[in-house]
């Protein structure tokens, strides 16, 4: 075995420097809640790197609501689930029919439907909060899981329909016309033919528009008020509103929050990847 | 563009009297309506109302004259001019870094990859705690190696915007980390392998190859982090949330605080002020993307 110049020495050791930076600089603010979260509350607030007495008693306090702020910690949590399912789901529906309409059946305007949606998405949506937030009031939605739902579907479809319209562009249009010559309507090949082949950029769009609805914060503190109405991370910036709030358990509520959509986004790398940075910047 | 043309022209292949549109098309009408609807619903019947609710004058004279909105303004122009170009240098730099062949980088991106895999919500207030003068884990470690007291850090509103930037790098940087490596992957090895032979060191490599192929990606890279971070709500309000003596307030923030004063109008002219900043780059952007 031939020993390594100094040279290629040089080159390991600049590149081990950089990925220790890396990963202090990445894991810092996870960490740090994770201490919160197995720390009693005495170790909590006395600045160690460890806790002397690591516990998972906060989990429990958690998990059995023992507290003022957590009384309705697992309504929460199945709010923040079902308005993230609900959002997935519709944004599906609605996005794969669009994506459908304008790349297959080449929809008279559809390009037209493309660029408005593009424009949304570009948009920042904390500046469409302000206006959706009187529409809702209007619509009498306001403090209804519908109203958070609806705007989430708003926020995620410009963007579901353009990748999903990307993907459709790719699939051969022979396929399409050889399902025409044996007399299939257009519904038949959009339920077997268009959406079998499409299942990769579904299941990546279907991911993106859980976990947009799952982590969003602005729309949900804007448009729910009432406690048992509340998805989880407003929950969380409700702990901000006093002073002696428990931080060792908003850091173990906030790392539990944290869980579901990790788990799903490393469950979905690879489509996630694929799908989504396709779509995402075309230089 | 060609094709919806003249698909759009069914009229040329039926008879004269026949329906107009053939039954396909009625097909896919009935499947872009449920999106239309929401479209209609949820986007421009609100943007015509903000707009309609920010048509006095009088509101722009008022914001003209709240000194809260000139500081986020200004806040906002750090944040996307000094922000996002540290963080796409960075990125740049990284997604170097990550296309290295070696086992414990492919582990260490995976790592890597957490900040944009988690909620932001529970990080944004860890990092807040940490921060805390009394009792967060920085002033704490401080004194117990230095003796005296850390700074405020969330006090003085230099800091506080620079944390508040530091929050969105840490949040974002692995995402558009990963959209350059794809552009450095798609890089040809041959050419760096020719560049070797003829003795081409890392810098020319660097300014000659990589940089060329890579700057359109940039670019776009750079606009839509833009457009995007102007809507990044939650960096500054669950870090600083706006304070202190909001200072530290940008527009997007901005719209809210007044919303949550009832002052709605003043919302919607502030938002409406930004689109001067809005719609070039969307403009430029919708140029990029619908080629």
């Amino acid at each position: 075995m031939k020993l390594p110049t100094l040279r290629e020495t040089a080159t390991e050791a600049r590149l081990i420097l950089v990925g220790i930076t890396v990963l202090i600089w990445t894991m810092i603010p996870i960490y740090h809640m994770f201490v919160f979260a197995i720390s009693p509350k005495e170790d909590a607030f006395s600045g160690k790197l460890w806790p002397d007495h690591p516990t998972l008693h906060n989990f429990e306090i958690v998990f059995y609501q023992q507290h003022y702020f957590l009384r309705d910690f697992w309504v929460q949590f199945g709010n923040s689930a079902l308005i993230a399912a609900a959002v997935g789901v519709m944004t599906l529906l609605i996005a794969t029919a669009a994506a459908f309409s304008i790349s297959r059946l080449r929809v008279p305007g559809g390009r037209i439907v493309l660029n408005l949606a593009l424009f949304t998405y570009f948009i920042p949506a904390a500046f469409l909060a302000v206006p959706m937030y009187r529409t809702m009031g209007n619509y009498g939605l306001l403090n209804t899981s519908w109203a958070l739902i609806l705007a989430m579907v708003t926020v995620a479809s410009p963007y579901a329909i353009w990748v999903l319209k990307q993907a459709s562009d790719k699939l051969p249009v022979e396929l399409d016309e050889a399902a025409v010559m044996d007399g299939a309507t257009s519904l038949q090949i959009f339920r077997l033919v268009y959406l079998p082949l499409m299942i990769p950029s579904l299941v990546a769009i279907g991911t993106y528009a859980v976990l947009l609805a799952w982590n969003e914060y602005l729309y949900a503190f804007l448009l729910l008020s009432n406690d048992r109405d509340l998805t989880l991370p407003v929950a969380l910036g409700n702990f901000l509103a006093a002073d002696d709030s428990p931080w060792e358990l908003l850091m173990t509520t906030g790392f539990i929050y944290a869980l579901p959509p990790a788990a799903i986004y490393y469950a979905f790398r690879r489509y996630m990847v694929g799908g989504l940075t396709a779509g995402a910047v075309k230089s | 563009m060609a094709i919806t043309i003249s698909a759009s022209d069914p009229a040329l292949s039926g008879a004269p009297l026949a329906p107009r549109l053939s039954t396909p098309q009625v097909w896919g009408i009935v499947l872009i309506a449920p999106y239309l609807l929401v479209f209609l619903a949820f986007v421009v019947y609100p943007v015509s109302y903000g707009f309609w609710l920010a048509r006095h004058p009088s509101s722009y004279v008022a914001l003209y004259h709240d000194p809260i909105f000139a500081r986020a303004a200004v806040n906002t122009l750090i944040f996307l001019v000094i922000g996002i170009n540290l963080k796409m240098l960075i990125a740049l730099f990284l997604s170097g870094f990550f296309v290295q062949q070696r086992a414990w980088i492919r582990w260490l991106s995976v790592i890597f990859i957490l900040p944009w895999a988690v909620p932001s919500i529970p990080t944004i207030l860890s990092v807040r705690f940490m921060l805390n003068p009394e009792w967060g884990m920085v002033n704490q470690l401080i004194f117990k190696f230095t003796g005296d007291d850390g700074p405020n850090w969330l006090n003085d509103p230099t800091v506080a915007l620079a944390m508040a930037i530091g929050v969105h790098i840490w949040k974002s940087l692995p995402f558009w980390t990963l959209i350059l490596m794809t552009g450095r992957l798609a890089i040809s090895q041959d050419l760096f392998e020719a560049a070797d032979v003829d003795g081409a060191n890392f810098w020319q490599k660097f300014r000659f190859i990589t940089w060329p192929s890579m700057q359109a990606l940039y670019l776009t890279c750079t606009l839509l982090s833009m457009i995007w971070t102007l809507g990044d709500f939650n960096s500054v309000y669950l870090l600083t949330g706006g304070g202190p003596a909001d200072l530290t307030h940008v527009l997007s923030t901005l719209g809210i605080r007044y919303l949550r004063l009832d002052q709605l109008n003043l919302a919607m002219a502030s938002i409406v002020c930004a689109m001067p900043l809005v719609l070039p780059l969307v403009y430029f952007m919708m140029k990029r993307l619908s080629r």
